[in-house]
C-alpha cells in the first residue's frame, strides 16, 4: 500500500516538471541548444516515469484511486478555491498519453528543428504547452481547468507562429487565438453560471469536480438548478470544445494550424490541445447525463464534423492538410461517441487516435524534412527512398483506416456499435466517414510514397532520432487495441459485434479500392469525376465557404458596420461633445471668472477675509 | 489678576491691527510685518489657550508657526527683494504681471 508522501510528490511532481522546464530553458539555456533540449525531455520524461509509477501502483491494487491533493490557493469572501491534483483512471491515463506521446514528439523534435535559429524558444513554449495540457488534465476544479484551457491556447498560438517571419504562418497563429476566445468566452459563461449555481449558500459555493458531482442530484431536486438552466450551461461549456477541439462551425483554425513545424501540429492534433476538449467532456460527463438534449446536439456536432471534414480531405492536395482535416473527422468521431453517451468509448478512441495521429504526423514531418515537399501531388515513389518512414506511415494510415487487428479498428468499432445502439442516422453517418477515411488515407499512400519519384525530387531518410519516436509509435498503434483501455476506465468493451464491423469493413474496402482505383491504376480520371460534379467539388475545394462567409462577417459587419458606427460615434459624441464641448465650456467660464483678478493685493485679502467670515458663520450654524 | 479674557482681547486687537494693515498698506514689507502680526495674535491666543486648559499641545503649536512663519518671510523677503530689483518698486499695486 503507498499512500502519503510518496505519492503526493508523484503527483505534483507529474504536473509541475515541464513548468520547471519551461522556466529552466529561458533562464539556464536560452543560447545552449542541448542544455535546453534536455531540459525540455527530461521535464516530460521525469512525469511519464511518475505516471507510470501510479499506473503500477494502481494496477497492483495498491492505490486506491481517485485520489486527491491540494493546498489552499485561492482564498477570498466567500470562494475559496484549492489549486490541486486529482488522479483517477481517466486523468492518469490522458496524462499517460500527454507524457509519452509528447516525449516522443519532444525527442523527435531535436532532429527536426535542428537547424532552427529559435531552437530554444520552440522548446520553452513546447514544455510549457505541455505543462498547461497537464494543468487541464490533472485539475480538481473548473478554474484550475480554465487556466490550463487559455494556456494552451497560448502556447498554440505562439507555437503555430513559432516562423513568425512567415506571414501565414503569423496569421494562423493569430486566428487560432481569436476563434478560441471566442469559443473560450461561452466556456467561461458556463463555468460562472455552474458556479452561481452551485449551492444556493453564496458561502458554500464551489467549483470542485467531485463536490459539484456529489452535489448536482441534490441541487436538481430543490429546483435551485433548473432544468433549462443545467442545458443553458452544458450547451456553453459545449461552446468550449467546439473551439478547443476544432468542431464545427469554429473547427477553421486547425487546418491553417498547420503552417507551425510539423512536430508542433503533433502535439496538437495527438496529445494536446485537441484532445482537451474531449477530455473535458468526458471528465465531466457526470454534468451532461443530466441533460439529454444537450446530448443530443454534441451526437450531432459530432457526426456532421465527423462526416463533412472527411469529404475535404478527399479533395485537399496538401499532406499535412489531409491529415488536420482527418483529425477533424476522428475528433467528430470521438464527439459524437459522447453524445450517445459512451466517455469511455470516446476516450478510447482519443488515446488510440493519439498514437496513431502523432506516428502519421511525425511521419509527415520526417517526408517534409526529407524532400522540402508537402504537396502530395509533387511527391511520388517516397517507398524507395524512405524505406522507414513509408513503412511507418502505411502503419499509421492503416490504424487511421480502422483495418482489423489495429487500434483504429477496436477503438471506431466501439463507437459505430454505440451509434448503433442509439441513433440510426449517425451510425450511417460514421459507417460513410469510415469509408472516406479510407479513401483518403489510401489516396494519400498512393500518391505520395507509390508511383514513380518525379524529377528533381531529392529525397533522404531522415535521422535515427526522429525514425526512432516513429517505430516506438507505430508499435503503439498496432498494439492499442489490446491494452485494455476501457476496462481500466471501468468499462470493459462490450461484445463484438459482427454486423457493424462487417458494415464499416465493406465501407472501408469500397473507399480504400476506389482511391486505388483512381490514383494507382488510374482506371478512372480523379479530373473527370470533379469536372462531372463541378459544384461540389468547388464547394470541397473552397471548404464550404466557412472562410468566406467568416471574412465576410469581420471585414463587411464587423469593420464597416459596428466599427463605422463606433468611429461615428467616437468624432461626434466623445469627440465632438464630450471632449470638445468640455474645453468650450471650460474657456468661456474662464473668461467670465477671470474678471475676478484684478491684480490688487488687498482685494485678494478682503475676498479671502469674507470667505473666512462666511465659513465660520456656516460652521457655527451646523 | 489677568484672566484668559484679556489675553484673548490682546489677541483680537492685534489681529485686527494686522489684517488692517495689509488692507490699506501698498508696501509689500509693511504687509510682509502685518502677516507677521497676525502671526503673533494667533500664537498669542495659542499659547493663552494652552496656560488656561493646562494643555500643551498649544505651546506645541506655536512653535510649529513660528518655524512656518520664518519660512514664510524667507519667501516673502525674497520676493520683495526680486521685486525691488527687476521692477524697481514696493508698490504691491504696480505689480499685476500674474493678472490675465
Amino acid at each position: 500500500m503507498v499512500t502519503g508522501f510518496p505519492v503526493a510528490l508523484a503527483a505534483w511532481t507529474l504536473l509541475l516538471a515541464p513548468l520547471a522546464a519551461a522556466a529552466g530553458i529561458p533562464l539556464l539555456g536560452l543560447h545552449r541548444k542541448r542544455l535546453s533540449a534536455s531540459l525540455a525531455i527530461g521535464g516530460l520524461l521525469v512525469p511519464f516515469a511518475c505516471a507510470c509509477w501510479l499506473l503500477l501502483h494502481t494496477l497492483q491494487g495498491s492505490l486506491h484511486l481517485p485520489l486527491e491533493v491540494k493546498v489552499s490557493w485561492l482564498l477570498l469572501p466567500d470562494l475559496a478555491i484549492p489549486f490541486g491534483v486529482l488522479i483517477d483512471p481517466l486523468s492518469l491515463l490522458m496524462s499517460l498519453i500527454v507524457t509519452g506521446v509528447g516525449s516522443a514528439i519532444f525527442i523527435y523534435s531535436t532532429g527536426y528543428m535542428a537547424h532552427d535559429s529559435g531552437y530554444s524558444r520552440y522548446f520553452t513554449m513546447l514544455s510549457l504547452f505541455a505543462f498547461s495540457m497537464l494543468t487541464i488534465v490533472l485539475a480538481n476544479n473548473w478554474l484550475e481547468l480554465f487556466i490550463g484551457w487559455e494556456l494552451v491556447g497560448f502556447c498554440s498560438y505562439a507555437l503555430i507562429g513559432h516562423w513568425f517571419e512567415k506571414p501565414q504562418a503569423a496569421d494562423a497563429g493569430k486566428k487560432a487565438f481569436l476563434v478560441n476566445r471566442v469559443a473560450d468566452f461561452g466556456f467561461m459563461l458556463g463555468i460562472l453560471a455552474l458556479w452561481a449555481h452551485s449551492s444556493p449558500l453564496a458561502a458554500e459555493r464551489t467549483l470542485n469536480y467531485q463536490l459539484l458531482q456529489t452535489r448536482l442530484p441534490s441541487l436538481l431536486q430543490s429546483g435551485w438548478l433548473s432544468h433549462e438552466t443545467l442545458v443553458l450551461t452544458g450547451l456553453l461549456i459545449f461552446c468550449g470544445v467546439l473551439g478547443k477541439s476544432a468542431q464545427m462551425p469554429l473547427h477553421v483554425w486547425l487546418p491553417d494550424a498547420m503552417e507551425g513545424p510539423t512536430p508542433v501540429s503533433a502535439l496538437i492534433h495527438a496529445a494536446t490541445m485537441v484532445a482537451a476538449g474531449v477530455y473535458m467532456l468526458c471528465r465531466n460527463f457526470w454534468l451532461f447525463q443530466g441533460a439529454p438534449a444537450v446530448l443530443e446536439t454534441i451526437a450531432w456536432v459530432g457526426g456532421a464534423t465527423a462526416f463533412f471534414s472527411a469529404a475535404l480531405a478527399v479533395v485537399e492536395p496538401d499532406l499535412k492538410r489531409i491529415l488536420a482535416y482527418s483529425t477533424l473527422s476522428q475528433l467528430g468521431y470521438m464527439v459524437m461517441a459522447v453524445g450517445l453517451g459512451g466517455h469511455v468509448a470516446g476516450m478510447y478512441h482519443l488515446t488510440t487516435h493519439a498514437f496513431f495521429k502523432a506516428l502519421l504526423f511525425l511521419a509527415a514531418g520526417s517526408v517534409i524534412h526529407g524532400t522540402r515537399r508537402q504537396n502530395i501531388r509533387e511527391l511520388g515513389g517516397l517507398r524507395r527512398s524512405m524505406p522507414w518512414t513509408s513503412a511507418t506511415f502505411f502503419i499509421g494510415a492503416l490504424a487511421l483506416c480502422g483495418f482489423p487487428a489495429l487500434s483504429g479498428f477496436f477503438s471506431k468499432d466501439e463507437i459505430l456499435v454505440l451509434a448503433h445502439e442509439h441513433n440510426a442516422l449517425l451510425y450511417w453517418i460514421g459507417s460513410v466517414t469510415a469509408g472516406l477515411t479510407a479513401f483518403y488515407a489510401t489516396r494519400a499512400w498512393c500518391v505520395a510514397f507509390l508511383g514513380q519519384a518525379p524529377e528533381h525530387l531529392h529525397a533522404h531518410e531522415s535521422p535515427p532520432v526522429m525514425l526512432i519516436p516513429l517505430v516506438l509509435l507505430s508499435v503503439l498503434s498496432i498494439v492499442g487495441g489490446y491494452l485494455g483501455i476501457p476496462a481500466f476506465l471501468g468499462e470493459p468493451a462490450g461484445a463484438f459485434h459482427w454486423d457493424v464491423a462487417a458494415t464499416s469493413l465493406a465501407a472501408i474496402a469500397t473507399g480504400a479500392g476506389l482511391a486505388w482505383l483512381i490514383y494507382r491504376r488510374k482506371a478512372i480520371a480523379a479530373e473527370a469525376i470533379a469536372r462531372r460534379c463541378a459544384w461540389l467539388h468547388r464547394l470541397l475545394v473552397n471548404r464550404y465557404f466557412f472562410d468566406d462567409v467568416y471574412t465576410w462577417y469581420v471585414e463587411q459587419v464587423q469593420q464597416r458596420l459596428i466599427a463605422g458606427a463606433c468611429a461615428l460615434f467616437e468624432r461626434f459624441i466623445i469627440i465632438g461633445l464630450a471632449v470638445n464641448g468640455l474645453a468650450w465650456l471650460t474657456q468661456l467660464a474662464g473668461r467670465a471668472i477671470r474678471r475676478v483678478q484684478t491684480g490688487r493685493v488687498q482685494g485678494y485679502v478682503l475676498g479671502f477675509c469674507c470667505g473666512i467670515i462666511a465659513l465660520l458663520y456656516l460652521a457655527g450654524r451646523f | 489678576m489677568i484672566t484668559l479674557t484679556h489675553y484673548l482681547v490682546l489677541s483680537a486687537l492685534l489681529f485686527t491691527i494686522g489684517l488692517a494693515g495689509i488692507m490699506t498698506r501698498r508696501n509689500v514689507i509693511l504687509i510682509l510685518l502685518c502677516v507677521e502680526l497676525m502671526f503673533n495674535a494667533a500664537n498669542l491666543a495659542f499659547v493663552a489657550f494652552a496656560k488656561s486648559l493646562g494643555d500643551p499641545s498649544g505651546q506645541v503649536i506655536v512653535f510649529f508657526v513660528i518655524t512656518v512663519a520664518a519660512a514664510e518671510v524667507t519667501v516673502g523677503l525674497a520676493i520683495a527683494i526680486l521685486m525691488a530689483r527687476r521692477l524697481s518698486t514696493l508698490n504691491a499695486d504696480e505689480v499685476s504681471l500674474l493678472k490675465w
